[in-house]
């Protein structure tokens, strides 16, 4: 292992490759399911009581949450492998990794702040 | 080219000069639609905080989302994420041992391309 692979797995989300792959599975399926609610929502008549009345119930504000962290993760792999393919040495030279980890640390807080936005707006 | 310590091999990634098959293309714009979520998820999380935030604030977006601007953006994003979805169908379907094969990718990336042009179609139907 050089430094640059080492760099490489610590900021993967899950450390090893087979774990990533199941989990951006996973992530794919709820997020697929939760989109489908979503767009069958919104396909009929919305209006601001029956809108936030689906966001009241438990299973809703859970299923929403279930969908931010999945999104979370399944960013972080999905840029994950983005970054890596392409923010490297070979293709930008010897700043290649610095500009990787900073695009990669950039990433991660939108997501956690992405997932903190989600439990304040529906537990708010 | 800077060569890395492990190989030294030359490496030619200039897409430019490379003949691509489609199912390249699919995975690349797999790629660029799913980095383009991470984006547009900034806007549609912007969208669910206003529209629960209060009665005036979901008017207040549904007015926003009216303009042609607005609907724009929104055609864009549900294009972008229907093809990254499909794209996604894809892999477990493959996954699941189905398509394997060169020609079955082939036949599966012009299956979501044509499936997502399809759908982009029937998002700006359904938005204008």
């Amino acid at each position: 292992m050089g430094g640059s692979d080492m760099v490489t797995s610590v900021t993967s989300f899950s450390r090893t490759g087979l774990s990533d792959w199941l989990i951006q599975r996973v992530t794919s399926i709820i997020l697929l399911a939760y989109f489908l609610l979503i767009a069958y929502q919104l396909m009929g008549s919305v209006d601001y009581t029956s809108w936030t009345k689906l966001f009241e119930q438990t299973w809703m504000k859970v299923f929403t949450l279930m969908a931010a962290l999945s999104l979370a993760a399944h960013s972080w792999i999905g840029l994950w492998s983005v970054f890596t393919d392409y923010l490297t040495e070979r293709m930008l030279g010897p700043k290649g990794n610095t500009i990787r980890l900073v695009c990669q640390l950039a990433a991660s807080l939108a997501l956690v702040g992405y997932v903190i936005w989600v439990v304040v707006i529906v537990w708010s | 080219m800077r060569p890395t310590s492990k190989d030294t091999r030359p490496v030619n990634l200039d897409l430019g000069t490379i003949q691509l098959p489609v199912t390249a293309y699919a995975s690349i714009a797999h790629r660029v639609t799913g980095v383009l979520m991470f984006f547009a998820s900034f806007l549609l999380l912007w969208a669910l905080d206003r529209s629960l935030a209060s009665e005036d604030s979901f008017d207040a977006l549904v007015a926003v989302l009216s303009s042609p601007v607005a609907k724009l953006l929104m055609w864009g994003i549900a294009s972008a994420l229907t093809y990254h979805a499909l794209a996604g169908v894809k892999h477990l379907v493959m996954d699941a041992g189905v398509g394997e094969t060169m020609r079955g990718g082939v036949v599966g990336a012009r299956i979501v391309f044509v499936a997502a042009l399809a759908a982009a179609v029937s998002w700006g139907v359904a938005i204008w």
